[in-house]
């Protein structure tokens, strides 16, 4: 008697709380007041817990412009640490609204896994380190050498490939995690390091000779990095891929997160009119107030401002702009148009 | 020359000299050294052998953590370690992600629960009043750390560093217990349900490694979960490691209660009590104590298994410093950063021993 009640009763629950769940990310997102956001556990330059106990980085940028744009405050978001296999999971149940993760946008993840990718945020890809002693400066000439790779992950397959397609060989030594791999390259172990490019700058800084060693031109994989949303909300998605092309456009027309006030009242173009709301009611097609890009400029500054302050010459990970610069000056970035 | 000395009576009392101090070799320093050290001529290659290794490596090690050490500004060029690193990360090592303005929460925390240790350690209270204690404070102290009756609620995404790795061994190992307890009575029931069902919890929990359990919490629980119906993470994790350590907990308790001579259950039923008494009375006193080397052993291997809730994203003590040695302004500074981590264990873990050791000394009559 008594199970047949609790059995009911835990139905009814269940069926109760499921459809809370039925309500869309942003009404969700604005009834808590709070973004919930999934980053890394720590990958320098994209997310880190500073020494205030503060999350800083690229992908906690990104995150907070979202915050920002939707909830009028860039300070309204909660982080949540996910470690790499959670990634996903906590998207499509709906643990966060939005992962910022250093995650790759492949098919099979955007078709099959139940999230979807909103806009490229940074171009990564695997690369090659060398010590410059070596005197070699394509990977193309490498042919022979031995390369510590981290096992488990792509890099290694990737190696592979890249040998076969150009007909040179390559002996691979794999390890266990890429602070060993690097130790072993920095013992001499073997010739050559690869892991993705962004993270081989952060790498090499801690190098002790780090202007000693290279990285190398040639690009192994193509690694585009995205936020991502649950599969299904398409206004959700919309908003957090049109606050990313926001930022990429605002640095196309030189909005900075010092004058986005002063160019709001003073510009004369009609586009930055539109996107910034002077004229024209952009944010309503998002389901957003007008000043929405102007709050998400105001928080983290423009694409450029963002990447300067994580990747640029003041940090030790000195990154090239490289593709990640805006096409007009040789990259990707190509801001889609707001109107 | 014998002394003598007169008795009342009269008589020659004898009273010898006092003994030769040994010889030299086998008293003293060289003494034990020839007894600890030399005793055989295989020790006696193995202490050169060692004595050689401590000689080529303890210097460089000396002069690498103390003496080339740089301890409050940081500085590249050093050739030892850098210890502004740990003093500059300390905060968010202690406690994450904390809230800066409530800092004095964990720290009010920290405060209470070192208290109570040192009173546990010292014996000045009666057993029930510790236990007691240890059961009803830590409820209190949650309520500090996370807030409610007043305090600000500090998200659980915040909490972080040692003190998440404590609270996941506190609680967790102050839950098992009496869930590891009761798993090993039900394996002895006589009603084939519970026995059953105890069996197959214990034997599924100890089949799979923790991490397992931390993923199928992590990860799988949520896929199964309708829309909407978040269970917290931490509380996820938290369960997972009650589970998996009251399974471990079960099978050495149920080590101890086969010590027990069936004699005991048949004085205790001679004496008229009932069998639920006989086993809180009679049966688990001694049982437990049979089992205390175990238990601690559990407790300590608990607390060192909190530093896998890592690959389930949350920052522990482990999490919190691999974390912090990818900061790129402080990037380079990992062996610095292990080396305090695994301080910080060995702190813990050889006291946690040591009071087990203690408690195994008094039982011993």
């Amino acid at each position: 008697m008594y199970l047949k009640r609790i059995v009911v009763f835990l139905c009814v629950s269940f069926l109760a709380l499921g459809s809370t769940g039925l309500a869309t990310t942003l009404e969700d997102v604005k009834a808590r007041g709070v973004l919930n956001c999934g980053i890394s556990e720590g990958v320098p330059g994209f997310s880190i817990p500073d020494s205030s106990g503060r999350w800083v980085g690229f992908d906690v940028d990104m995150a907070r412009a979202v915050a920002a744009a939707v909830l009028k405050d860039g300070e309204k978001i909660k982080f949540v640490s996910l470690a790499s296999k959670q990634k996903i999971v906590a998207v499509s149940s709906g643990q966060v609204d939005l992962t910022s993760r250093t995650t790759t946008w492949t098919l099979k993840r955007d078709a099959k896994q139940g999230v979807d990718f909103t806009t490229i945020v940074f171009y990564d890809g695997q690369g090659f380190m060398i010590p410059k002693a070596m005197g070699v400066t394509s990977a193309k000439d490498l042919d022979g050498a031995s390369v510590c790779v981290t096992a488990g992950t792509t890099s290694e397959l990737n190696v592979a490939d890249f040998a076969r397609a150009n007909n040179i060989k390559f002996e691979i030594v794999v390890f266990d995690g890429k602070k060993e791999a690097l130790n072993a390259y920095a013992s001499g172990r073997c010739d050559v390091f690869t892991t993705d490019i962004s993270q081989l700058a952060a790498l090499r800084s801690t190098l002790a000779k780090p202007a000693d060693h290279l990285i190398l031109p040639e690009v192994l994989s193509k690694e585009p990095l995205s936020p991502l949303v649950r599969h299904g909300d398409n206004q959700w998605k919309d908003i957090v891929t049109w606050v990313t092309n926001g930022l990429i456009a605002a640095e196309e027309h030189g909005i900075t997160k010092a004058n986005v006030l002063k160019i709001k009242e003073t510009s004369k173009n009609p586009v930055v009119q539109r996107m910034l709301g002077k004229s024209g009611d952009t944010g309503s097609y998002l389901g957003l107030d007008k000043d929405w890009m102007v709050r998400a400029i105001q928080t983290v500054g423009n694409y450029g401002e963002i990447y300067q302050r994580h990747f640029g010459p003041d940090t030790q990970l000195n990154i090239p702009r490289g593709i990640n610069n805006l096409w007009t000056k040789g990259g990707q970035h190509y801001a889609l148009p707001i109107r | 020359m014998e002394t003598a000395t007169l008795t009342p009576l009269g008589l020659k009392t004898f009273v010898p000299r006092p003994d030769k101090a040994p010889p030299l070799v086998a008293s003293g320093i060289i003494g034990w050294m020839r007894i600890n050290l030399f005793n055989t001529s295989f020790n006696s290659v193995l202490t050169v052998l060692a004595l050689a290794f401590l000689c080529k490596v303890l210097p460089p090690l000396v002069s690498w953590a103390f003496l080339d050490a740089s301890w409050l500004t940081p500085s590249p060029e050093h050739e030892g370690a850098c210890w502004a690193f740990i003093v500059n990360k300390f905060r968010v090592l202690m406690v994450g992600l904390y809230p800066g303005e409530q800092l004095w929460r964990p720290m009010a925390v920290a405060v209470i629960m070192g208290i109570l240790s040192v009173v546990t350690v010292a014996r000045k209270l009666s057993t029930r009043l510790l236990i007691l204690l240890w059961y009803t404070l830590p409820v209190g102290l949650f309520f500090i750390i996370n807030g409610g009756f007043g305090l600000p609620k500090v998200e659980q995404s915040l909490w972080g560093g040692l003190m998440l790795s404590m609270g996941l061994a506190v609680i967790g190992i102050l839950l098992s217990l009496p869930f590891g307890i009761l798993l090993a009575l039900g394996r002895r029931s006589r009603l084939a349900v519970v026995r059953t069902l105890c069996t197959g919890i214990i034997e599924c929990v100890r089949g799979v490694p923790l991490i397992t359990i931390l993923f199928m919490a992590s990860v799988m629980l949520p896929i199964f979960l309708p829309q909407g119906v978040n269970i917290n993470n931490l509380l996820r994790v938290q369960i997972g490691m009650i589970l998996f350590s009251s399974a471990y907990i079960a099978e050495v308790v149920r080590g101890g209660l086969q010590a027990i001579p069936v004699g005991q259950f048949e004085a205790a039923g001679s004496l008229g009590l009932k069998p639920w008494q006989t086993t809180v009375f009679v049966v688990l006193p001694q049982a437990l104590r049979h089992v205390v080397p175990s238990l601690i052993g559990r407790c300590v291997a608990l607390f060192k298994d909190t530093s896998l809730v890592i690959i389930v994203g949350l920052l522990d003590f482990l999490g919190m410093v691999k974390a912090s040695s990818q900061d790129p302004k402080w990037l380079g500074y990992d062996a610095e950063a292990y080396v305090f981590c695994a301080f910080v264990y060995w702190i813990i873990c050889f006291s946690m021993s040591r009071y087990g050791q203690s408690i195994e000394r008094r039982n011993q009559w």
